[in-house]
């Protein structure tokens, strides 16, 4: 008998009531964790408990893996046509919309992102994201080859069976979206587990999907840990892909598991340390924006966050200058005020790790340009800060924060500058500021990153394919490419008039 | 004269209003220089149950400009795949709620059975506009690889532009859906001219795309003759392609017209003369059931129509036999009746036309096994006729009837089946029955048709391309094969590294 979560908000940026079953969502049915214990959901702006919800074990990761696969054998997979996937996508986006307030509250509450980022950002996008995969459905095109005349020859795009997939706290129902728009899309069952962190949006979700019609066991939600229920989903023999967006310490476990375990197929979303690397010739004024938006846009907490700001020499004074002013007028505080730009960071342990790294700056000998330290007394909110004066070997240069503190670093030279901006062990994204467009994009081109924007920073669009270089990933998501991976292909090779 | 007209539909006793303007920049409006009008009749009971404004070639030279002008501001490039995927949703969700009204509309004007219309015509119809809503957003081109260090080459898949689109009277939503969904997919805006015969459901879908929330211009619809609105279209200088469905003989003209005006792109739909194989070792049963669908299903009113079928000699006298008491059970009526399987034929000359072959089967030495006898009752009402004894030369089996007139022949090898089936300067539509998987192989291989069933016929789905060969169309639809039509690929050369020496050197 699982519990419900209701909540009252009444703040300036939202007025509504939320009321949804907390319980694991498996085989169509919400339900208590097989041990029965719960975990505790913080909201980050207070610290404090909102609610409970029920935990999952690696226990209830076998029963979800064998309702997912009954789904898969008798009312999904290609028992499902394209068209019917297609509708079934397209009411729940509807759906989405219809509760879009609702969705963006319970986003702020949990992540502590703002209210206006959640609504204006994350729950449209993800909403646009099911609807972009809704069209794919019956799009899930094979290929017919030319062989001779006596043969068929032919590839079918099958869908691959039963996808663990595990999704992060920072986008806690955008990544949701990327995850489920693609797999539901071309015919696969899901298992998935919502960061322990936050899982209301993604539970909040389970009732929609429920009522969109989607058949029991065709999405199953485990809020689990990643020591458990995780690591149990990626060393399942049942379960034969599994999609991660996380750290790339987790990323490598996941990947392990894999390899010990069925060889299972993996795709992997992990960290950056991505350089914005900003030119003489650029537009100043408008690369100070982007380049704020590149570093303190969710707070610092996105995987292809532009981390280290790498400033010509010839403008870096007037660049840091105006940055710094930029900087100061973001406005940190609570999630439902109107006018706030960043809210609290997601968990005390995130907190701590960034003001860690903060303290190593200072230990290492960088500047504190601006903020590194707490903002208030309650909540985990912390100044947007600026490090300069720093060197390529210092931790805050080296290893991704994840929180909003950039690096600002001055440079003369092209050549030294793209050496220092791909000198990293991960390569998920990149930006480049110039007006020159010959420069632009050659810069781009020879940047190792799977997003290389030229005069803008963590612009993402459903139909543009995202996905890391060297450790930060394997396989693309969003786009055609998303379907890659998750769909088996299976060549059929039928001999109509060889005789052997 | 442009306003609303309230059409009764006796047998349910309720109404349906229309628009009989003409529907240009979201508006219904009349004719710029003439008083001319359409009738448009009930094929049932031959009344007239509306006229509609007529639209002139002035008129088309209005809706034109008002779609050129849609391209350049609002639509085309102005418009997202987002966006354009959003509206073309809300269409297809309003076209939904409306169903039952506009089938009985389509079976008022057209005399096809309501449920047919509502849940075949007009529910491939909505399928097919949610389908294409979402190709919307997926229009791709790629990138080429030149030469790392100087070029960025890529390819722009462009909306062609204004066009022009001609469509028929047998399917009048279904084929209004087939050319707009493809089109505003990809960006393009419309100049819809539908059948003179069928335009009432076009005309009423225009109310329901003001309601969806497209931008004025982006779809036009002009009701006219063809030979005028139609053959304006064409030859138009500011209509970047016409798309037309119709007759072989109207589609030479429209090609002729867009060679002589500005080398418009042109895809044409035609006619068909489709034959079906039937191989000993096929199952009859089916294959007769199938053979009856091809001929009756729309009262034969169809460009695939399975209208000559041939049966390998060993299996002849049992499929006839089969066949005969499979047809038998057609019932041809009101389309209001639901008995009714099939309905009337479109109109008094289709009716004179279908006639006309009949006749001449019979006094070319064809045997009629069924039917052939007319009726004595009001409505363009014919019910289905087979022939057999049939050979080549005759007219029932060279040309196009249209109409629930099926020619059998006979073959004794493979190879005379193939060369049968393929004796004709049309290729739209083929079917082989046949439970030898080799001998289905190598048959659809050779059938130079633009689809060829299996072991099925006539059955077709909106992610699968449909199209002519030879003389029974250009280009396909349906499928991601529309889109191409619809889209003019811009290939970009951007230099980023090269310097150009000139002279130069060798």
């Amino acid at each position: 008998m699982a519990s419900v979560f209701t909540h009252e908000f009444n703040t300036p940026a939202y007025k509504g009531k939320t009321s949804f079953n907390t319980g694991l969502y498996i085989d169509g049915k919400f339900v208590e964790g097989s041990d029965k214990t719960t975990i505790d959901v913080v909201n980050p702006a207070t610290g404090k408990i909102v609610t409970k919800v029920a935990e999952a074990t690696a226990k209830d990761v076998d029963i979800a893996v064998a309702a997912a696969h009954k789904a898969f054998e008798t009312t999904w997979g290609l028992n499902m046509g394209g068209a019917g996937r297609s509708k079934l996508l397209g009411k729940l986006a509807q759906l989405m919309e219809e509760h879009q307030q609702e969705l963006a509250a319970l986003e702020a509450l949990d992540n502590g992102k703002t209210f206006t980022w959640a609504m204006d950002l994350d729950t449209t996008f993800a909403i646009d994201t099911i609807r972009y995969y809704a069209g794919w459905a019956d799009k899930i095109h094979g290929q017919v080859q030319e062989t001779d005349e006596k043969k068929l020859s032919y590839t079918r795009h099958e869908p691959i069976g039963v996808v663990g997939q595990i999704i992060p706290w920072n986008f806690p129902l955008l990544m949701m979206s990327w995850k489920l728009g693609p797999a539901l899309a071309t015919g696969n069952c899901i298992v998935m587990k919502p960061s322990e962190f936050t899982p209301l949006t993604a539970i909040r979700m389970c009732e929609l999907i429920h009522e969109a019609g989607f058949p029991p066991g065709t999405f199953n939600l485990l809020t689990g840990y990643g020591h458990t229920v995780g690591a149990a989903i990626s060393g399942h023999m049942k379960i034969d892909k599994v999609a991660f967006t996380g750290s790339t310490l987790v990323g490598r476990k996941i990947m392990e598991a894999a390899a010990k375990s069925n060889l299972k197929d993996i795709t992997l979303e992990l960290g950056g340390k991505s350089p914005n690397i900003i030119f003489d010739d650029a537009d100043v004024d408008q690369a100070v924006n982007w380049a704020a938006h590149g570093i303190y846009w969710n707070h610092g907490q996105a995987c292809c966050a532009g981390s280290r700001i790498f400033v010509q020499s010839g403008i870096y004074d007037d660049f840091l200058a105006k940055f710094t002013e930029k900087t100061r007028s973001l406005k940190v505080g609570d999630p439902f005020d109107v006018d706030s730009y960043q809210g609290p960071q997601v968990s005390k342990i995130q907190y701590d790790r960034i003001m860690d790294y903060i303290q190593s700056g200072k230990d290492q000998g960088a500047t504190v340009h601006l903020g590194g330290d707490r903002n208030g007394t309650e909540g985990f909110y912390i100044n947007p800060t600026i490090f300069t004066d720093t060197t390529p070997d210092m931790k805050i240069v080296q290893e991704e924060i994840f929180g909003p503190v950039g690096v600002v670093i001055k440079f003369e030279d092209e050549e030294d500058v793209i050496r220092q901006a791909n000198d990293t062990v991960f390569g998920l994204a990149a930006a480049v500021f110039s007006q020159n467009i010959n420069r632009a994009l050659n810069t781009a081109h020879r940047l190792k990153a799977g997003t290389a924007w030229v005069n803008c920073v963590n612009q993402l669009h459903s139909n543009v394919p995202f996905g890391g270089f060297k450790q930060s990933g394997i396989g693309r998501e969003l786009g055609e490419y998303a379907l890659h991976n998750y769909t088996a292909i299976k060549s059929v090779q039928v001999n109509l008039g060889h005789v052997m | 004269m442009s306003s609303t007209v309230k059409i009764p539909v006796p047998t349910l006793n309720k109404e349906i209003s229309v628009s009989t303007g003409l529907f240009i920049n979201n508006e219904f409006v009349p004719s710029v220089d003439s008083a001319e009008v359409i009738q448009c009749f009930n094929p049932a009971t031959e009344q007239v149950i509306a006229s509609v404004v007529a639209g002139s070639s002035k008129d088309i030279d209005v809706a034109v400009a008002a779609a050129r002008l849609a391209f350049k501001t609002t639509w085309g490039k102005n418009v997202t795949g987002w966006e354009r995927s959003r509206l073309m949703n809300k269409l297809a969700d309003l076209i939904e709620r409306d169903k039952q009204e506009l089938a009985e509309l389509e079976t008022l004007n057209n005399g096809k059975p309501v449920a047919v219309a509502r849940d075949f015509d007009i529910g491939d119809s909505i399928q097919c506009l949610r389908y294409y809503a979402g190709w919307a957003d997926k229009i791709t081109g790629q990138t080429i690889e030149v030469d790392n260090k100087s070029k960025m080459a890529f390819t722009r898949h462009e909306p062609i532009g204004v066009c022009g689109q001609i469509i028929p009277w047998n399917y009048p939503i279904n084929m209004w859906a087939w050319k707009v969904a493809p089109a505003l997919a990809v960006g393009c805006t419309i100049v819809m001219k539908p059948s003179e015969i069928t335009p009432l459901t076009a005309l009423k879908l225009s109310e329901l795309v003001v309601e969806a929330g497209f931008p004025p211009g982006v779809i036009n619809t002009v009701p006219s003759l063809g030979s005028v609105g139609g053959a304006a279209l064409a030859a138009h200088n500011d209509v970047d392609k016409i798309a037309f469905t119709g007759s072989t003989i109207t589609g030479r003209k429209i090609m002729e017209a867009a060679a002589k005006s500005n080398l418009k792109k042109v895809s044409l739909e035609l006619g068909g003369k489709s034959p079906q194989l039937i191989f000993e070792s096929a199952d009859l049963q089916q294959a007769a059931a199938w053979a009856a669908l091809g001929i009756c299903y729309n009262t034969g009113q169809d460009c695939t129509a399975g209208s000559r079928i041939y049966v390998q000699d060993s299996v002849y006298d049992k499929f006839i036999d089969v066949l005969v008491s499979t047809v038998k059970e057609t019932v041809i009526g009101d389309g209001f009746d639901n008995n009714t399987g099939g309905g009337p034929l479109i109109s008094k000359a289709q009716f004179d036309r279908v006639w006309g072959y009949i006749d001449a089967g019979k006094a070319e030495g064809a045997k009629v096994v069924l039917g052939g006898e007319r009726r004595n009752t009001k409505g363009y009402f014919v019910d289905p006729t087979i022939f057999t004894d049939v050979d080549s030369s005759m007219k029932i089996v060279k040309e196009e009837i249209f109409g629930p007139v099926l020619s059998i022949g006979r073959f004794k090898t493979e190879e005379e089946a193939v060369a049968l089936a393929n004796n004709t300067t049309y290729g739209l539509g083929a079917g082989l029955h046949s439970t030898d998987a080799s001998q289905c192989m190598r048959v659809s291989g050779l059938l130079e048709a633009g689809t060829v069933w299996v072991n099925q016929y006539n059955i077709l789905s909106n992610n699968v391309p449909f199209g002519g060969k030879k003389q029974s169309g250009i280009g396909r639809e349906l499928g991601s094969y529309a889109l191409e039509e619809y889209t003019s690929v811009k290939a970009v050369h951007w230099n980023i590294g090269e310097k150009l020496q000139w002279p130069l050197s060798f």
